[in-house]
């Protein structure tokens, strides 16, 4: 299938377009791999919004992450993720044995010091799919023998959507003065 | 035929709504606005509920006395929120629901729109005017030229009903195929709420 060649190649290309493209002092302090993983990160949200369109709604995060794993990865790599493991207080990682944009790199420890750039951007895609789902994160990756790496996410407690009760204020005009109501089963009356 | 339909965001503020300017359009606000209380219920007790009940669409979320509203919510907490004409007896749930996979649609892709930051209002370039609201046939809507785009008529029927003018795709649109820019969205909406039963 000629898809996954142009995504490999635009990957590469754009990994160098960024570096080439950038200015003084901007390689040393990780301003390109920011760079990097901002556009994975706009393109997770958009991604996510497509791919969670025909599906049914998310029980809870370990079910997002399932999906993050078997689908999403499966519709942009074409594999899905080998194994998933989480401390269930809100960090999950992610391994992928055979990581599509490293396997043309090497097959071994060669060209390691390299592999962090190109990484960033599906960690910005993960982030931002995840962002997009209701749950704020950061995603590292780590990388100890290519093709095989690991994705880490930290999720952030406390920010994850909780039903929250917004009390909308009905003017009551039959005395006109203000009162709460929860449940909005009055007639409007014009 | 829809009056008011919304585009609300996870944060509860609206990222697009329109409703048919024949009347106070800060009624159909107003509504909309108590509406998201509903939701939030809805799916709250979902939450609670069995897993075979995990569905996008959320039916009828409370009668007025002359409308009804319904709802909508995708996965990213996006919500789709639909007013709609009581009087309108023949509207069934399975268009309303067709109305709001519509609407999905259209959404999914402007987000994928890379001109378009989420979070921002869904702008539309063009304003709704209503030329003639009395008339037997209902609201007539014109779109201002604002943009080198030409009108161009789409659906003229008879004297009685609606008259229509849609804009011509541009080049510009056409290079970006398939994904849809706002004023696709908007003219989908558009259509939806001019629908001739």
């Amino acid at each position: 299938m000629a898809d996954e060649a142009l995504f490999l190649l635009l990957h590469n290309e754009m990994v160098s377009g960024v570096y080439k493209s950038a200015e003084q002092g901007e390689v040393e302090n990780g301003r390109c791999i920011t760079k990097l993983e901002n556009m994975g990160f706009r393109v997770g949200q958009g991604l996510i919004e497509r791919f969670t369109k025909d599906t049914a709604r998310f029980k809870d995060e370990l079910d997002i992450m399932k999906f993050i794993c078997k689908d999403f990865w499966t519709t942009v790599f074409k594999k899905q993720i080998d194994n998933l493991r989480t401390n269930h207080q809100g960090i999950y990682v992610l391994q992928d044995n055979k990581f599509r944009l490293l396997t043309q790199m090497s097959a071994g420890k060669q060209y390691l010091e390299h592999a962090s750039k190109y990484l960033a951007f599906t960690c910005g895609l993960i982030r931002g799919g995840l962002s997009n789902l209701g749950i704020k994160s950061i995603v590292t990756a780590e990388v100890s023998s290519m093709p095989a790496c690991k994705f880490q996410g930290t999720m952030q407690k406390g920010v994850t959507d909780t039903p929250n009760k917004m009390f909308r204020w009905i003017l009551c005009h039959r005395n006109g003065r203000l009162r709460r109501l929860t449940k909005p089963n009055i007639i409007l009356k014009t | 035929m829809a009056v008011c339909i919304a585009v609300i965001a996870k944060e509860n503020y609206p990222l697009y709504i329109r409703s048919t300017p024949t009347e106070n359009e800060l009624k159909f606000h107003y509504m909309v606005h108590t509406s998201l209380d509903v939701v939030d219920e809805k799916i709250s007790a979902m939450g609670k509920a069995l897993v075979d009940q995990r569905e996008l669409y959320l039916g009828l979320l409370y009668p007025t006395e002359d409308y009804k509203v319904y709802g909508y919510v995708t996965n990213s907490k996006v919500k789709f929120v639909m007013v709609v004409d009581s009087s309108n007896t023949a509207l069934r749930d399975n268009e309303i629901r067709s109305m709001f996979r519509k609407l999905h649609n259209s959404y999914t892709d402007v987000m994928c729109n890379p001109f378009y930051n989420p979070g921002d209002r869904i702008q539309s370039r063009w304003a709704l005017l209503p030329v003639s609201a009395s008339s037997p046939g209902g609201p007539y809507f014109l779109c201002p030229i604002q943009s080198r785009w030409a009108l161009l008529p789409v659906s003229v029927s008879s004297p009685g009903g609606p008259y229509f003018l849609c804009p011509i795709q541009s080049r510009w649109a056409l290079l970006l195929c398939p994904i849809q820019s706002s004023r696709a969205f908007d003219n989908m909406v558009t259509s939806m709420m001019i629908q001739v039963c």
